[in-house]
């Protein structure tokens, strides 16, 4: 059992990461990571979202019909989406103002969802907190590495802060849509690289 | 049929416990949640359409009834005299609702400035009508009794290039500003009497 609940965590870190491994939930992926900073706060909604839904879907999955269990998921994540939503305006509202619409996007992220179908309504809700957790951490990860590579090669900063002199010119095609498309290609390159030895 | 039945009870009671959830949290971030906005928001837009008040208009607010709406007004002292009001009012933009703060000036009844807070308008075009600095100078000095319009609906404003539509909406939140104020104009005056010096 104690085996099994470190090997559930663990599979979201490295075998079973979802956006370079699984190549899952791509739009937040691509859309907030400009700055490392947006990147783990979206990847932190993401986890608390993640781990909420898993254990109640968890714990409700001899009550939920199979019929509409996918209804019962999306109003179960749905809920817990709008309450991280309204925590984050009445705590991190800077954070929500450059999350913006990415926030109640997480609703129809199919990490999300794919955990409750495939894993959280098939196990117990201590598995459950642990597969939640572990994706959910392996996400934030993710996307916190994409957005700290645009951010120091798009804009020369990290956290925010300064990294180069005056010399450097930040090459700006890294913080726009298509630089994250291939900031994604070349780590995915790199895992695969390493992963395969 | 037992089953239908087990369906409808089960989505039904999701649903009316995650209405329940929802509803608590709104309640209890509520008023944190207009702090931060007032704070990260329109107290930017406040300050700057007031520009050279001697008072924290933020701090000096107060709140009237307008039909069944609640609207809160922000106070803004000149020379030792509560000279302005500025308030919120919104125009039907390209991306959905434009949020203007409009001040006005108590004395002669005229528009102070504006300032628009809230928008989802495209950015480089209707997303100007927040930081161009000349379009929004236009408004000064215009009558709160008459309506305010961009010049190829017969006006006066210039409209933005490329943002009629967002031009227009700020236009018509203006006027509506115009209207709210010549229907509260009394109470509004009395509100600044009972003010404490």
């Amino acid at each position: 059992m104690a085996k099994s609940i470190v090997q559930e965590f663990t599979k979201g870190l490295w075998n079973e990461i979802p956006p370079f491994r699984l190549v899952l939930g791509l739009c937040p992926v691509l859309g907030v990571t400009t700055t490392m900073e947006n990147g783990l706060g979206m990847g932190m909604a993401t986890t608390f979202v993640l781990c909420c839904s898993n254990i109640l879907v968890s714990a409700l999955r001899s009550v939920i019909p199979a019929k509409v269990r996918i209804a019962c998921f999306i109003i179960i994540i749905a809920t817990f989406v709008t309450v991280v939503e309204l925590l984050m305006q009445a705590f991190a509202y800077k954070l929500f103002l450059k999350l913006g619409v990415f926030i109640p996007l997480i609703v129809v992220n199919c990490i999300v969802l794919g955990r409750a179908e495939a894993f959280a309504s098939k196990n117990n809700m201590i598995l459950s907190l642990a597969d939640g957790l572990g994706i959910g951490i392996g996400f934030t990860l993710s996307l916190g590495i994409v957005g700290a590579v645009r951010e120091i090669l798009g804009t020369g900063t990290f956290f925010g802060n300064t990294l180069f002199g005056a010399s450097f010119h930040p090459f700006a095609f890294m913080v726009q849509a298509p630089g994250a498309f291939v900031c994604l290609g070349l780590l995915l390159c790199f895992m695969n690289m390493v992963g395969n030895k | 049929m037992r089953e239908m039945i087990k369906m409808v009870v089960v989505l039904t009671l999701l649903s009316a416990v995650s209405g329940g959830l929802l509803a608590a949290v709104r309640n209890g971030t509520k008023d944190r949640i207009e702090n931060q906005q007032l704070q990260l928001v329109k107290g930017p837009a406040i300050r700057a359409i007031l520009e050279g008040c001697t008072n924290d208009p933020v701090a000096d607010r107060f709140k009237l009834k307008d039909d069944t709406l609640e609207r809160s007004f922000f106070i803004g002292v000149f020379n030792g005299k509560p000279q302005a009001v500025a308030f919120e009012t919104f125009g039907k933009g390209y991306g959905g609702d434009v949020g203007l703060m409009v001040a006005v000036n108590v004395t002669d009844d005229k528009l102070v400035g504006v300032g628009v807070t809230t928008h989802s308008e495209t950015p480089g075009l209707g997303a100007k009508s927040k930081t161009d600095p000349v379009f929004a100078k236009q408004f000064k000095g215009a009558s709160t009794q008459t309506a305010i319009n961009v010049t190829n609906d017969g006006g006066a404003i210039n409209a933005l290039s490329g943002a009629t539509i967002t031009s227009r909406a700020v236009c018509a939140a203006a006027t509506d500003a115009g209207q709210i104020y010549q229907r509260l104009k009394t109470q509004i005056s009395e509100k600044l009497k009972r003010l404490p010096q």
